[in-house]
């Protein structure tokens, strides 16, 4: 056992808090919340001068080939600045998928392209029925001469509209479990009409709609009808992606919290001193080591090569569960400032809570729990 | 980062496991409650189990798994982690083992006791012999144990200690007091006491049985009436007492069972599968699937404090804030877990030990019951949080 960050991971924490500090403070963070895209391209270059989209990507493509608990490490200090923009999307979310399921030509083509910043991608996974589960895909391809033609609607696709390719889940064959297959759609190909979803939690959800859409037969990404154990897999990585942010969101609670707890005076005394304000900020600081302890051991998994469904489940549960609560305890301790816009607490909650439902909320991941216990 | 154990670790689990699977009785099980994360239905606190606790624990001595994590000059291993294994599987089992001798005397005599302490009672605890209780509380000094009013006068070559004792877990079934005595009550309260050992044989001391609400004598209340203790039996310092009980209480947080929560689960999962309730099984209800999922993340997150804890010492740091926030984890957790139990059995769930139709022998009742003594021993989880709030986060002291 061995619960210290190494040396690379902990350069790597350093570089982005000094970078992300420097390169994307709170006015930065709220000019995009209240953008289209929310997305940055002069901070997503700077980005991939660091190498960060590429970080773990295979060296042959142009990534840095790190582990995905390098990734974790990364996204902690990202969700600790609430960085902005389509990274888990492009990064964690489609382009290990695209590495896993892609042809040579599309990785050779795409993901160099991804390590320079010069191309983002995101997954369409999730249709009305928004349950992670291969039924709810409804969206159709059907071959027409050697190529496909897509019908359907997808919606919660994060970043749509800032990305530059779309993978997209598609059914192929009846059978739930194995007729899914993935293809790459362009947002500029006739039929793709894409729609920012209007949130509450800062992120970019998009419905996109794919009428009649042709796609010639380079554009099926991975083996015909056997894309969804390999979507799962990318699912999970996002999940744990998110929960990694999450930790960082509560950290950043946590401090913002407790520096307020020691300067505001109320009753001739700082708060701090009171037993309820105590033991609710000793909540939180336990409820963070904890959920950081499971998160960095799913993400640990991933990168060992163990099965990690458990672990996942866990840390997305706790990371959602305890992210929410933080920052809810986060408001309380702050009062009426702190549900004003102009304070930065309820950028977090937002984080937290777009983070507790996606890739799997709460009740989905128990009940990958509940089957990892054989129940 | 590395959340695996290494080859040598797993080789030393199993041969615990090998070794406790063997020495215990057959029907251990049903005789045992030991509810995680409480300190009313452990075994070797009771009177009936004392003749296998004693026997148990001269063969875990002899196995060396006493002295863990002391140095190696001692003897020792010098891991805590190995000791953290030990107690897991222990714990696992329900074994009538671990106590304040191994857990809270021996580290704190290493740290601080004279030479003449180390090489009369190191030893004996290592052989599993020499058992201690705690003799902190008094019936106005609990969470505030600066307010304690047995004194102990300086007669030269010895003390004379009069006062009184209660809560005292194991002093009925053990051989010395572990206490905290007022030695000098003008000086400031925290450099007014002195850590003491005082036999229990020694005249003068009277051992009263307190019956907690499982029904099991598991503490007691002591008085001493003029009793000398020889100035040899001073821990550390004199009048450094608080100090010294502070350096053994981070010890006793970490000295948890944690092995007893994974097994409650599993037990309740197998209850699930083979119960059936409204024409299906439990397990197959969406609030009890959900219950127990949570129970598992819990206790899964529980272990991450626990390893951690044991690797924090290996690092040679000591975990203070750790150590308050495992206490208060760990024994939450025991409510939480009964709770969840007593709601997936329902009334079964209420059924005492000797009913015929008690599920598990009737330990998630008497579980239920253990599970408030908790967040209340060993400084409550108010007095945890305030610790984790004041030396781990800095925030100014509460009046």
């Amino acid at each position: 056992m061995d619960f210290e960050l190494n040396e690379e991971q902990r350069i790597l924490q350093k570089t982005a808090r000094d970078f992300l500090k420097k390169e994307c403070p709170k006015e930065l963070v709220r000019q995009l919340n209240e953008s289209d895209t929310g997305h940055s391209p002069e901070l997503w270059q700077k980005m991939a001068e660091l190498g960060w989209q590429g970080l773990i990507l295979p060296e042959v493509y142009g990534g840095a080939g790190w582990s995905f608990l390098d990734m974790a490490v990364l996204l902690e200090e990202m969700g600790y600045n609430l960085c902005p923009g389509p990274f888990v999307s492009t990064a964690v979310l489609a382009a290990p998928l695209l590495v896993e399921a892609g042809t040579e030509a599309q990785k050779s083509e795409i993901l160099p392209l991804v390590a320079r910043g010069k191309q983002i991608l995101t997954l369409a996974v999730l249709e009305s029925d928004c349950g992670y589960d291969s039924s709810v895909v409804r969206t159709t391809a059907v071959r027409e001469g050697d190529g496909w033609v897509l019908d359907g609607t997808k919606l919660f696709v994060p970043d749509a509209l800032a990305a530059d390719r779309i993978l997209c889940v598609a059914r192929t064959g009846g059978d739930p479990g194995e007729g899914l297959s993935l293809f790459l759609v362009d947002s500029r190909d006739e039929g793709v009409s894409v729609t920012p979803l209007k949130t509450i939690s800062g992120e970019r959800q998009c419905e996109v709609v794919l009428r009649k859409v042709r796609l010639g037969p380079e554009r099926l990404a991975g083996p015909e009808g056997l894309a969804w154990p390999m979507v799962r897999s990318a699912l999970d990585r996002a999940a744990v992606a998110r929960a990694a942010e999450t930790v960082g969101a509560m950290r950043a609670t946590l401090d913002l919290t407790l520096a307020y707890a020691k300067e505001r005076v109320q009753f001739g005394r700082p708060i701090g001193s009171f037993q309820a304000i105590q033991h609710y900020l000793a909540d939180m600081w336990l409820d963070i080591l904890g959920t950081r302890n499971l998160v960095l051991r799913a993400a640990w998994k991933i990168s060992t090569g163990r099965p990690a469904r458990n672990e996942v489940g866990m840390a997305k549960v706790r990371a959602g569960q305890l992210g929410r609560k933080v920052t809810t305890v986060g408001h309380r301790i702050f009062g009426a400032i702190g549900f004003t816009m102009e304070h930065d607490l309820h950028l977090y909650h937002r984080r937290t809570v777009g983070a507790d439902v996606a890739f799997g909320d709460t009740d989905f991941h128990y009940e990958e729990v509940a089957r990892g216990l054989g129940l | 980062m590395d959340f695996s154990f290494t080859p040598e670790q797993l080789a030393f689990r199993k041969e615990v496991e090998d070794f406790v699977k063997a020495e215990l009785p057959p029907d251990w099980d049903d005789q045992a409650v030991f509810w995680p994360g409480s300190y009313g239905t452990m075994p070797q606190m009771e009177s009936e189990f004392q003749e296998i606790t004693r026997r148990f624990n001269r063969m875990v001595g002899e196995k060396g798994w006493n002295r863990l994590g002391w140095p190696e000059e001692y003897g020792g291993r010098n891991s805590a982690m190995k000791a953290a294994i030990a107690g897991d599987v222990l714990s696992y089992y329900r074994a009538p083992a671990g106590g304040v001798a191994v857990t809270i005397a021996a580290p704190t005599i290493l740290l601080v006791g004279s030479e003449d302490l180390k090489r009369e009672f190191l030893p004996r605890i290592a052989s599993g012999e020499a058992g201690f209780w705690l003799a902190y509380s008094e019936p106005n000094a609990g969470s505030d144990l600066a307010a304690i009013k047995t004194t102990a006068v300086d007669r030269g070559d010895h003390f004379v200690v009069n006062g009184q004792k209660i809560w005292s877990s194991g002093a009925h079934v053990t051989e010395y007091a572990w206490a905290i005595v007022k030695t000098d009550p003008e000086a400031p309260r925290h450099r007014s006491a002195t850590l003491m050992i005082i036999p229990n044989d020694t005249p003068g001391v009277t051992i009263k049985p307190i019956i907690n609400i499982c029904g099991n004598h598991s503490f007691n209340e002591v008085f001493f009436d003029d009793v000398r203790v020889p100035k040899k039996y001073v821990v550390g310092e004199v009048n450094q007492g608080f100090y010294n009980v502070m350096l053994a209480l981070q010890f006793e947080r970490l000295a948890i069972g944690s092995g007893a929560f994974k097994r409650v689960l599993e037990e309740l999962v197998q209850y699930a599968k083979e119960t059936t309730r409204y024409g299906r099984p439990l397990a197959q209800d969406p609030h009890v699937r959900r219950r127990l999922a949570e129970m598992a993340i819990e206790i899964e997150m529980f272990y991450s404090f626990y390893w951690q804890s044991a690797w924090i010492q290996d690092q040679g740091r000591v975990p203070e804030t750790e150590a308050s926030a495992l206490k208060l984890f760990f024994t939450e957790l025991g409510v939480k877990l009964a709770n969840t139990a007593v709601d997936i059995l329902g009334p079964y769930g209420l059924l005492d030990k000797g009913s015929p139709w008690a599920p598990f022998g009737g330990r998630v009742a008497l579980g239920y019951l253990d599970s408030i003594s908790g967040p209340i021993g060993a400084g409550t989880s108010e007095i945890q949080k305030s610790i984790i709030a004041t030396r781990g986060l800095g925030l100014p002291r509460a009046r």
